[in-house]
């Protein structure tokens, strides 16, 4: 295979993987490390490093759509960027010294926990309670918009939502994904943040958690521009098609499919690790 | 001020994109026939690490240097993004959130310059 061909093969993956995250939802970076050393046999290393870019891209991109229609959270964002970014250079520095074996096994594992999370409807949990006192002082309280108007709401769990970020950093920085998953879980279910904003806080922080660990990644020599070229033009053009067609509802099919190839990827990835293969 | 940061975030990947998209171009006129060896991990050479060294080399219109300049334009647009952020508290006199987004600010700023951990 020349550079060429393999340069094309890679682009059509990735447009898909971005394509499928945008329409289910999902997010495509976490599939990209599994199709490179899977499929195309990419050092695991390199994988990452092309991984990681392509979640810069994704991200900022749809922050930029989010950002101004209010829902994003931007103190919670920026006092949980400091956990996240912290979290992601512990990351870096431990995909650095563990076996190629561990990583893997660790990436089949997150993506085995992220189908089980789409698979399952997202609970419905309570939203706000009483005034806090770490988020009063932390002014972290905000409104968002509803079909009411602007709708009040109070910060919780501000300790251990700052905890699971912390986790959420560490495994971006380790795998190169976004851990969106993690985030999100973190705003729902510790911090009980109305979903809208969750969700839109969680992409606004991705971008920036993903930048903490990227230049470290460059500065180890993990980012290859042969192989991260066609990974990020890639998934950028899928998330922007996918985007542009979705309507609204996520539809449950594609979720569904997109969850067999996740899980279908998560025992390949625990096969190849446990053997040696990666 | 949303507004603002919003448009940065999509002119910084859209500038860092075609970057990239020429680079990827060049690349693949002067290595497309090549034999790809991604399989083995042997970590860039130090002249694709170093800013400095790729922003010299991008300046020659070399290829791979010309994509990795993307990709720098890229990691730093969340960063960009993140001192906006800066400016913005400060100006609302929020003490508190200067110091915390000067925070994370510095962790970005010492991982894309020094990077080592």
């Amino acid at each position: 295979m020349t550079v060429l061909t393999l340069t094309l093969l890679v682009a059509v993956g990735s447009f898909a993987a971005g394509l499928l995250g945008a329409l289910t939802g999902l997010g495509g970076g976490m599939v990209i490390v599994p199709l490179l050393t899977i499929v195309f046999g990419v050092d695991i290393h390199y994988a990452i490093g092309a991984s990681l870019v392509s979640v810069i891209a994704t991200s900022s991109g749809a922050a930029a759509a989010y950002v101004k229609e209010g829902f994003t959270n931007v103190r919670v964002g920026m006092l949980l960027e400091v956990a996240t970014t912290i979290g992601a250079l512990v990351g870096a520095y431990l995909a650095g010294i563990l076996s190629t074996t561990i990583i893997a096994v660790v990436f089949g594992l997150v993506l085995l926990y992220s189908a089980y999370l789409s698979l399952r409807p997202r609970a419905e949990h309570v939203v706000g309670g009483p005034p806090n006192r770490i988020a009063l002082f932390l002014r972290l309280d905000s409104t968002y918009p509803s079909a009411g108007g602007w709708q009040p709401y109070e910060v919780q769990g501000v300790p251990l939502g700052f905890g699971l970020m912390g986790v959420a950093g560490v495994l971006s920085g380790l795998l190169g994904i976004g851990s969106g998953a993690v985030k999100v879980l973190a705003m729902d279910q510790a911090m009980r943040l109305p979903f809208k904003v969750s969700t839109t806080t969680s992409n606004f922080m991705i971008g920036v958690t993903a930048a903490a660990s990227a230049g470290v990644y460059l500065h180890r020599g993990y980012i290859d521009p042969g192989l991260a070229m066609p990974v990020m033009l890639g998934v950028l053009a899928g998330a922007l098609v996918g985007a542009r067609l979705l309507t609204g509802a996520k539809p449950r099919v594609l979720r569904l499919i997109f969850s067999a190839v996740i899980v279908f990827l998560a025992i390949e990835m625990l096969y190849n690790g446990l053997t040696g293969k990666i | 001020m949303e507004q603002l940061i919003g448009n940065l975030l999509r002119v910084g990947v859209l500038v860092a994109a075609i970057v990239v998209l020429v680079g990827g171009v060049l690349y693949l006129i002067q290595h497309g026939g090549g034999a790809p060896a991604y399989h083995v991990f042997q970590g860039e050479p130090a002249a694709l690490r170093s800013l400095h060294a790729i922003v010299l080399g991008a300046a020659t219109l070399q290829s791979r240097w010309v994509i990795q300049l993307g990709l720098i334009l890229l990691i730093a647009t969340p960063v960009a993004r993140v001192a906006f952020s800066l400016v913005a508290f400060a100006v609302q006199r929020d003490k508190m959130y200067v110091v915390v987004t000067a925070i994370v600010l510095g962790v970005l700023v010492y991982s894309l310059f020094f990077g080592r951990v």
